[in-house]
């Protein structure tokens, strides 16, 4: 007996994106002119509010090379900490200049990818708490049968980190550092750096959220 | 009650989808966490999602027959793929984005990494998009992709099938799947449709031969419904925020 049966729909099965992920989602990386618009990784507007910040890394497999045919995409609240999303309840405003969302395939040859965009706000948590800044992130790629879940902090949020309840609900301390990004200064330019290592040592947190 | 107040999105199946380390599929064993998932429960972020806006997509973007087309028609089957998005309570996902893409009639996919000997197109360009509307239907057109052979074992061929993605109302619901097509002999054999466990869910990723909706000296059409995970509503206390 099933419970999940239980007069409802199964939830259509995930594949794998496959190596070609690009042709569909990105498809200029595949050199491919069909769209008048096309997704891309810069989250930043003109008007858009907040700090600017880039976020960049790279994704490791279980042998420790970088993933040269890996998507990503983030999602993440504006600068205030708002959804610019319908299921968004705060009775707040979004940034207008603000999508939230962003796809980026890392390059072919060093698996390096990034994001331009905002640091954002603090979210509500939970129960009336308050989550640290975060961004989340899914990863897609050949060899990944369904996309990996996992959320980006700040390091320089040290003491909002201390206080948000996913990273305090993995039980297991030292993997929490996997989700944690490190501020660094580039040519006058803040970025973040985070890697992704999908097995083994250091192996980053993923969520089934 | 006057306004419906929606809590979490009901937890996802793991035995209805692919384990994450699934060795048949070779390249899945270098690939996938060691670690179990660590399950959380959903806050604004996970129920959130971004507005994709059909005001930015052109009036061929779901028509991969003609998007592409340089100087003639593309060579294949032409065929309409069409169904409903719900979610598994059955109510339609609306103004989702499904985006698309696919090899050619050769099986040969318009990407630097793709070498096989399969001829291809210059006129098809191999990726669509759309939206929902609001029943959740969706339809684009297309030419049937053909098999083609990859490197797990050294004589391995993927079925014809056409990979899809969807991006709805919350981040919990994204997912990135393969639609296959009715009677394909292939897909008995292949490793990746087999990393799903159970036979119901394999069909599931089947479209369906629908004769009544071919159009007579033009396409074929197949029908393929997509469901996504949904919320539960609330009636008593909202956790959620």
């Amino acid at each position: 007996m099933n419970h999940w049966n239980f007069q409802q729909l199964h939830e259509t099965p995930s594949q794998t994106g496959g190596p070609y992920v690009h042709i569909g989602l990105l498809p200029h990386q595949a050199e491919i002119e069909c769209f008048e618009h096309n997704y891309d990784n810069q989250l930043v507007q003109d008007n858009t509010q907040g700090e600017r910040i880039r976020l960049e890394g790279q994704v490791f497999d279980g042998l420790g090379l970088p993933l040269r045919d890996v998507l990503i995409e983030i999602w993440q609240a504006d600068a205030n900490g708002v959804y610019p999303s319908a299921a968004d309840t705060q009775d707040k405003k979004a940034d207008p200049n603000f999508f939230g969302w962003g796809r980026t395939g890392a390059d072919f040859e060093t698996g390096f990818w990034s994001f331009n965009t905002i640091k954002p706000g603090a979210v509500p948590g939970r129960k009336g708490s308050t989550q640290a800044p975060h961004i989340a992130l899914v990863v897609f790629a050949r060899g990944i049968n369904i996309g990996l879940h996992t959320r980006v902090y700040f390091d320089d949020e040290q003491d909002a980190n201390a206080q948000d309840p996913l990273l305090n609900g993995i039980e297991w301390a030292p993997r929490r550092q996997t989700m944690i990004a490190k501020r660094k200064e580039k040519d006058g330019e803040v970025v973040y750096h985070f890697d992704i290592r999908i097995q083994g040592e250091n192996e980053t947190v993923f969520l089934d959220i | 009650m006057s306004e419906l107040i929606l809590g979490a999105y009901a937890q996802r199946n793991t035995d209805d989808h692919p384990p994450a380390y699934a060795p048949g599929y070779k390249t899945s064993v270098l690939r996938s966490p060691k670690n179990a998932l660590i399950s959380i429960v959903e806050t604004l972020t996970e129920v959130t999602a971004p507005h994709f806006s059909a005001d930015q997509f052109g009036p061929k973007d779901n028509d991969l027959i003609l998007n592409y087309a340089k100087d003639g028609l593309p060579i294949g089957e032409r065929i309409i793929v069409h169904g409903y998005v719900r979610d598994q309570f059955g109510r339609p996902v609306k103004n989702a984005l499904v985006e698309v893409w696919q090899a050619n009639a050769s099986g040969r996919y318009r990407h630097p990494n793709d070498q096989y000997i399969g001829a291809m197109d210059p006129n098809f360009g191999g990726c669509g998009r759309m939206m929902t509307d609001a029943n959740g239907y969706y339809v684009f057109r297309t030419i049937k992709p053909g098999p083609y052979p990859w490197r797990n074992r050294i004589n391995e061929w993927r079925p014809a099938h056409i990979h899809f993605s969807l991006i709805a109302d919350g981040l919990a619901q994204r997912l990135i799947s393969q639609l296959y097509f009715e009677g394909d002999t292939l897909i008995d054999s292949c490793p990746i449709i087999q990393t799903i466990p159970s036979d119901e869910q394999r069909r599931a990723l089947i479209a369906l031969e629908d004769k009544s909706n071919f159009i007579e000296a033009d396409s074929r059409c197949y029908r393929f419904d997509i469901t996504l995970r949904g919320r539960r509503a609330t009636y008593f206390e909202n956790h959620l925020t």
